[in-house]
């Protein structure tokens, strides 16, 4: 395969997932600001932005803090690079670049999400938004499922590698910056909890009935951080991104008959990871070990470019 | 329509009955069916290829969004004996062309002999002097040549132009018979179509046959594009994927020790073959435009020395150049020793003061073209041109008489199309594929119908808003006679475009 066309999948995985992770946190975020028994408004929205690491952006953009203008800013901006449309924009030109490298139903199911936002330029009232989220996550689910149907060759392990990169950062964040939205300085965990705020973690990462499976004993805050950090049985989880990085890997090594830096830190992570207790980190500083695990997957990230030569 | 009477290639002459008892079923479906059902299969077509992507992004065009080029329902139909009068004309005229080739470019006997004036080639912008003597693998030049013909009877057809560099439009030859299989699945219940879908196997086949000899094993064969942002991406990207090679961009390749090397994630891989997309002038920044971002430092270096095929060979574009085009006959009986089964359109080469004269004299009764033109741009259609643009042409022509010819404008065929008003004759051009390995040379049998969709119009480039039809091709018992159902139902296509 050629790096160009490892590098497109990769990065293809990578904007798909982001997409779908920013669909996901708007919709729990209008659901927290609209739905709940006292309308979050300002602070939800903030700490949306703070989650997609877009604050600056937004400020210098000159938005309120409204829903319709933050969603519109996470949405349909292309002015802005970190919204769903230029994540769509930029997954659709990798998918582009390596057609050959992606099934028929892939590459349709990239470019319907892509048409969704055809003509497109006004998110429209909370119904329309949405609406508008919930085409994106039916075409990113869609691509998802391609994904899956494609023959398991390097294409396919390129694109899930992207995934699991892409994924393993977007929780950490989600879960550090509501934790701190939660739980104001000096506060413990297990306090008295914003149910809502932690349903609209939950949400996110699509989990609110596989909580309700896994912990019998209600939503706490600790059981919230287990699960996204330690839970093997959530696809979403540290632990679990971190595991199937590891696999994902081993199979690419296996076909181009090399292991290198970044299989055996993705293996160092993964075996830290699973030995994990969330009780511990959560007693020695979450935040700080968020930052740390953020730092550790984007040098991870550098290592797999320079493994598969994407910089040539 | 024009002034002129067309012959209708299904409808025939004068409009009433069919002339060919062949097509009598096909006239009867298209008057069962009603449009409503025409345009909603058209439509779900159309938004296939929508999904698909199988768009086009013209150059110049200030809406930069991607536009997919039309597609007509009805298909056009070449009866198998027509069909086997084509085909070998068009093999003929390859040969000719790639003998052609390896002449100018060694020998030139075709030059001593006195059958071409000397600097009609040497002093051509499209003679790659940089090319000479240099021979490709197997001595083939045109490995894959587009041949665009035109149709003004039954049995009268012309070439129009070659396409001897790197013809595009076989990814719609086959996209459109995989729409038209699923949206009209009873047209091939009633007619036994030569199927066109072995051409990317065939391809692949022709490309290995040229690889450069004594490497062994399987040949690498990779397909290279300028890239999507071009024109014909997807057709670079179905044809890398149909024949299962890799599509690679000039960043992908680099040439070590005369040899062509692609870079994988698992280190440099040698390449044998390479069809390439890309034009000669931005092939090799080393030997052509030194500007050029889409080419391969060396890779003329790497061809001179016989390690890679190139398909098709760099300095073909003089077959295509039209003021050669005007001397086809010539060059193809010089080279086979027989008369060109397939004739040329009448063409006056405005570099001759007798033929400019005429020219000059007749502006609204010919067509007018650049030689070194493409894509429909440059060209004065005389009848249908404006006062303003005949006189804009005539200081052209005056100014710079050698770089254009004229042609009588034909009465070119039509075929019933889907027009907003219903069905109605539109004129048609084709562009069969013509295939040329070390084996020997091969016509796929179908090929690329383009179609003015402007009522009256001549103009079927797509650049210029023309559409595309399927071009079916009858085997020789090529209808069925175990009809128990008229084909002019309702039947019901599913899952298609939805």
């Amino acid at each position: 395969m050629l790096s160009r066309t490892g590098s497109s999948l990769y990065w293809l995985g990578r904007y798909i997932e982001r997409a779908d992770f920013f669909a996901r946190l708007i919709e729990a975020t209008v659901r927290l600001d609209v739905m709940s028994s006292r309308p979050a408004g300002e602070v939800a929205w903030s700490s949306a932005l703070a989650v997609t690491d877009t604050e600056a952006d937004y400020v210098a953009h000159g938005g309120a803090l409204t829903q319709s203008e933050v969603v519109h800013f996470l949405t349909l901006d292309t002015g802005h690079p970190g919204s769903v449309i230029r994540c769509l924009d930029r997954a659709r030109n990798n998918a582009k670049a390596v057609r050959t490298a992606l099934s028929r139903e892939a590459w349709t199911a990239i470019n319907r999400a892509w048409l969704v936002f055809e003509r497109r330029n006004q998110v429209g009232d909370t119904t329309q938004t949405l609406n508008l989220v919930e085409a994106v996550k039916n075409e990113t689910r869609g691509f998802e499922g391609a994904v899956h149907q494609m023959l398991r060759n390097q294409s396919h392990w390129f694109i899930r590698l992207g995934q699991a990169v892409e994924r393993a950062d977007n929780t950490a964040r989600l879960l550090d910056v509501k934790y701190h939205i939660l739980l104001p300085a000096g506060e413990t965990v297990g306090g008295i909890v914003d149910r809502d705020q932690w349903t609209t973690i939950l949400q996110t990462v699509s989990a609110v009935t596989a909580y309700r499976w896994l912990y019998s004993d209600g939503l706490t805050p600790a059981n919230v951080i287990d699960l996204l950090i330690a839970s093997r049985e959530l696809p979403r989880s540290l632990v679990a991104s971190a595991e199937i990085t590891v696999d994902i890997l081993g199979l690419l090594a296996e076909r181009t008959g090399s292991h290198g830096e970044a299989d055996r830190m993705a293996r160092m992570r993964a075996a830290r990871l699973g030995k994990t207790r969330s009780g511990e980190v959560i007693a020695s500083g979450l935040h700080q070990y968020l930052q740390a695990f953020i730092r550790e997957n984007g040098q991870l990230h550098e290592a797999i470019g320079r493994q598969f030569r994407f910089g040539v | 329509m024009g002034k002129r009477p067309a012959f209708d290639e299904i409808m025939g002459m004068t409009g009433d009955v069919p002339p060919r008892p062949a097509l009598a079923a096909l006239g009867k479906w298209l008057e069962d069916t009603p449009d409503d059902e025409l345009r909603r299969r058209q439509e779900a077509a159309e938004n296939t290829f929508r999904q698909l992507g199988i768009t086009f992004a013209v150059y110049g065009d200030a809406d930069t969004r991607e536009r997919i080029i039309p597609f007509d329902i009805v298909p056009r139909v070449f009866l198998a004996d027509e069909w086997a009068r084509l085909s070998e004309g068009l093999v003929q005229r390859v040969e000719a062309i790639n003998a052609f080739l390896d002449d100018i470019y060694g020998e030139r006997r075709i030059l001593t002999e006195g059958v071409l004036p000397a600097d009609l080639i040497l002093g051509n912008p499209q003679f790659r002097p940089e090319i000479a003597g240099m021979r490709p693998p197997h001595g083939i030049w045109a490995h894959i040549c587009g041949i665009d013909l035109v149709r003004t009877g039954p049995d009268e057809f012309f070439v129009l132009e070659d396409n001897a560099r790197t013809p595009s439009g076989v990814s719609y030859m086959l996209e459109n018979r995989e729409a038209m299989v699923r949206l009209c699945p009873e047209l091939f219940r009633e007619y036994r179509v030569e199927p066109v879908d072995s051409y990317p196997d065939r391809l692949l086949e022709t490309m290995k046959s040229v690889a450069p000899r004594g490497r062994g094993g399987q040949p690498v064969c990779v397909v290279l594009t300028p890239g999507h942002f071009n024109s014909a991406y997807y057709e670079h990207s179905f044809l890398a994927d149909s024949m299962g090679i890799e599509l690679v961009e000039a960043a992908d390749l680099v040439v070590d020790d005369d040899k062509v090397w692609m870079r994988t994630i698992a280190g440099r891989v040698q390449v044998d073959v390479i069809y390439r997309r890309v034009d000669d002038d931005y092939l090799d920044p080393l030997v052509f435009r030194p500007d050029s971002m889409l080419g391969v430092p060396g890779l003329i270096a790497a061809y001179a020395a016989g390690n890679v095929a190139i398909i098709n060979a760099p300095g073909n574009g003089i077959a295509d150049d039209k003021a050669i085009y005007s001397y086809m006959p010539e060059i193809v009986r010089f080279y086979s020793g027989g008369e060109a089964k397939l004739p040329n359109v009448e063409t006056w080469r405005c570099r001759e003061p007798q033929a400019l004269q005429y020219v000059l004299d007749n502006l609204d009764q010919v067509v007018v073209k650049l030689v070194d033109g493409s894509g429909g741009y440059g060209m004065l259609v005389g009848p249908t041109a404006s006062r303003q643009e005949i006189e804009d042409f005539r200081r052209a022509l005056i100014a710079e008489p050698h770089r254009y010819i004229a042609q009588p404008t034909l009465a070119l065929s039509t075929v019933p199309t889907l027009a907003d008003t219903g069905l109605s004759p539109r004129h048609v051009d084709f562009r069969p594929f013509v295939l040329t390995g070390s084996k020997g040379v091969q016509v796929v049998p179908g090929g690329l119908t383009r179609v003015a969709l402007k009522e009256g119009s001549l103009v079927v480039n797509s650049s210029q808003g023309g559409g595309t039809k399927d071009s079916f091709v009858l085997m020789a018992d090529g209808q069925r006679q175990t009809q128990t159902q008229s084909i002019g139902g309702m039947t019901q296509s599913q899952g298609f475009g939805v």
